[in-house]
């Protein structure tokens, strides 16, 4: 008996189940490293992607939020600005700040007296310089007649020089900025009136022809104000249709074919869209070009179909034994819906909304094709001011020939990166909290 | 309702059955369908999904203060049927059903007949334990909510309790009662939806195999709950333990085929059956 057990079991060994199992676990487990090692290299090669992009924009845009500025002593003259002593706004804002600017820059250098000479060193100062003047005056007019240290940016050819984008070491005739404006700038270096500082006007102004003076400010607004109409008004409208399409309507051709065609929709390319908010909301209802209601609408309609397929999706994974029990204590099936289904599909219709609003943000296409590609310097007030947004903005710089515009560029997409990246952490907070927990 | 209309409604159970069994369309239920102090009256019910017929034909009452065990091999149409009294067939898409149910003298089939009403008067507990994600509390206080059945809080606080305490679950979860009711045991989660069922304060019960997904243990606690439950509702259970119907019911449907085949006090269907198919199927020769 015993014998014969050991003579089956030593059978079994070599040719039993068991062995063949054996002799099958080496390749299995070798086919199961080999897949967990191109797992880690898909996620290291994406990694490194990501790391290779945001560094070099990081490089190239970093650049961007800082700024050279020069320090003026200005004489507020009352005689050239409020001479009557009025101290009346009228008054102040029609003077001649340029004439004070342009003074006191003179000032320190006392050997520049050729006219040409003293229009290349006024040129060393950003146009904007004046308008700063003012509006401090204007702001506070106490200050006339006083003396006041101000500090104004560089124009961006000098700018970019301070910054080493421009190499001194080239021939004179082959640089955008001569000797002469060199020699000014080290001597405005070395007497501490050139400053680089954090270069606020990148975050409070809209669009410039001057480099230096160009903003993210409008093109942020424009964004915003772009992205709340598209969130109010695809968030309810595609959680709505998903829940009709999922929970109430019956299964018939009718909602087949519904079916069908929201899928669809989620395929035209986004430049159709425009097409049509052009044709519709502009030509036919007489909606204002450029404003970011209209770029709402359109982009509402892009992101519509990828809300309701996720948030069905979301739906259709809420286990039917829930709805049972709603059912079976006497719950109506709106309430069903409202009190139990929808709470607990809402985390996935949340991520689908914020995959769309992260579309809708990066989109350009379809708002070109309603004007959203304008020239625009004042920040937008609200929806219907006309306005561009970050991705356009972005667009529009890296098609501007000066060179300073190449570091705005890159900062202007590291705005919307960080938009982006702050969108998706109070998405990932709203989930975290709204997450039911089994 | 008038008197009337209850003979009526009576009469025409017993005319159902008669004229279907005059055509000899099935083979007719051996026993008595009926119960001593009926709730609720199914006469001549048919289900079918889609073109199949799942069940035919069927008659049967259940009485206050007893508890009717539905059993029978798998697929014969126990589930089918229990969820006919209290019109969960509804939510189930082609599914069709024929014959009446009566709800005391109302026809809950009628067109005039309001579901979530239906559903507050016949409650159910499901196979698989099926509690809300919420808090223990939420819970058994959704029901009375929707309803309306408590006036302010301390009312419902009471109603929890008192449905806690009923489903015998009250001891182990006072302490935490803001918990989530999925974080309890199999058979706690159990007793949380018999405690949700009852806190609606309904007249029947349907529980389709309560407890085939629990241990020995938290099945011998609910065997004892639904023996307390019966003092105060009607019980329809279907299972399939054969101990678990002698142990807990008063009378024992057998269904084959989706048909009722016999019916009659539990004693007797289990000693001394009356059909060859429900002697085979007790005797374990098949099903
Ligand atoms: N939703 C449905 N759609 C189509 N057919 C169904 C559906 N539910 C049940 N059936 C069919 O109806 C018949 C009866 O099913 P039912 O679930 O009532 O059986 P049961 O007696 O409860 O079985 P079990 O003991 O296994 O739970 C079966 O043939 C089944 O295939
Ligand atoms: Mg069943």
């Amino acid at each position: 008996m015993t014998s014969l057990n050991e003579q089956l079991q030593k059978q079994q060994a070599v040719s039993g189940p068991a062995a063949l199992v054996r002799k099958g676990l080496k390749r299995r487990y070798r086919a199961e490293r080999r897949f967990r090692l191109f797992g880690m290299l898909a996620v290291a090669l994406g990694l490194l992607f990501v790391v290779i992009l945001f560094s070099s924009i990081a490089s190239n845009g970093y650049t961007a939020f800082r700024q050279a500025y020069v320090r003026l002593d200005i004489n507020l003259d009352q005689a050239k600005l409020d001479p009557d002593n009025t101290r009346d706004p009228e008054v102040l804002g029609k003077a001649s700040y340029r004439s004070l600017v342009r003074d006191s820059l003179y000032a320190m250098f006392p050997e520049v007296t050729s006219r040409s000479d003293k229009r290349d060193l006024a040129n060393v100062l950003s146009n904007g310089a004046d308008y700063m003047v003012r509006r401090a005056v204007m702001e506070e007019p106490g200050l006339v007649g006083t003396r006041q240290s101000f500090w104004v940016p560089v124009d961006d050819e000098v700018d970019m020089l301070i910054k080493g984008y421009i190499d001194r070491n080239v021939a004179e005739s082959e640089r955008r900025v001569s000797d002469k404006v060199i020699g000014w700038v080290d001597q405005l270096q070395r007497d501490g009136h050139l400053e680089s500082r954090f270069n606020t006007l990148f975050f409070t102004n809209g669009d410039s022809r001057d480099a230096e003076l160009a903003g993210v400010r409008g093109a942020l607004m424009g964004s915003m104000y772009t992205l709340i109409v598209t969130l109010l008004l695809s968030f309810p409208v595609g959680v709505a249709t998903a829940v009709y399409l999922e929970e109430i309507a019956p299964r018939n051709r009718i909602t087949d074919f519904i079916e069908v065609n929201i899928n669809n929709l989620a395929a035209v390319p986004s430049i159709v869209f425009g097409l049509l908010g052009l044709a519709v909301f502009i030509n036919f209802f007489g909606m204002p070009r450029s404003a970011p209601v209209v770029g709402g609408l359109v982009l509402t309609l892009m992101t519509l179909p990828t809300i309701i397929i996720a948030s069905r999706a979301a739906l259709k994974a809420v286990p039917p034994s829930i709805r049972q029990a709603a059912l079976a204590v006497g719950a109506s099936p709106i309430q069903t819906i409202t009190h139990h289904v929808v709470p607990l599909a809402l985390p996935g219709m949340l991520t689908g909304t914020i995959i769309g609003m992260a579309q809708a943000l990066g989109e350009t296409a379809p708002l070109l094709m309603i004007g959203m590609i304008a020239f625009i310097v004042d920040v937008p007030q609200g929806v219907t001011d006309p306005s561009t947004v970050l991705p356009v903005q972005i667009f529009l710089w890296a098609d501007a020939p000066e060179r300073a515009f190449v570091e705005k560029t890159s900062g202007a997409i590291l705005v919307l990166l960080g938009f982006l990246t702050l969108m998706n952490l109070v998405a990932v907070v709203l989930r975290k909290r709204l997450e039911t927990r089994w | 309702m008038t008197k009337d209309t209850v003979q009526r409604a009576g009469k025409f159970h017993v005319d159902a059955i008669q004229e279907k069994a005059a055509t000899g369309k099935t083979r007719g239920t051996v026993g008595d369908i009926k119960a001593v102090d009926p709730v609720m009256r199914a006469t001549g019910v048919d289900v079918f999904y889609g073109d199949k017929q799942a069940i035919r034909n069927i008659s049967l009452e259940i009485g206050r203060n007893e508890v009717v065990a539905m059993i029978g091999p798998s697929g014969c149409g126990k589930s089918t049927f229990i969820r006919c009294f209290n019109r969960m067939n509804d939510t189930i898409e082609n599914c069709r059903v024929q014959g009446d149910i009566w709800l005391d003298d109302e026809d809950i089939y009628d067109k005039d007949m309001d579901v979530v009403l239906l559903r507050a008067r016949v409650g159910m507990v499901f196979q698989k334990p099926n509690p809300f994600p919420k808090s223990i509390y939420e819970n058994v206080a959704y029901g009375p909510r929707i309803h309306g059945l408590a006036g302010n809080r301390t009312d419902l606080d009471a109603i929890v309790e008192s449905s806690l305490a009923k489903a015998g679950l009250w001891e182990e979860v006072r302490d935490r009662l803001e918990q989530p009711g999925t974080g309890l045991s199999g058979g706690q989660q159990q007793r949380l939806c018999i405690a949700r069922a009852i806190a609606v304060s309904p007249e029947v019960i349907l529980m389709d195999e309560p407890c085939s997904a629990l241990d020995p243990i938290a099945t011998a606690r609910i065997e004892d709950l639904i023996d307390e439950l019966r003092k105060n509702y009607a019980i329809a259970i279907v299972t399939h333990s054969m101990q678990q119907a002698a142990r807990v019911s008063q009378r024992t449907a057998y269904f084959h085929m989706g048909e009722l085949v016999e019916v009659g006090a539990t004693d007797q269907v289990f000693t001394n059956p009356r059909t060859k198919l429900t002697e085979d199927y007790i005797t374990g020769r098949f099903g």
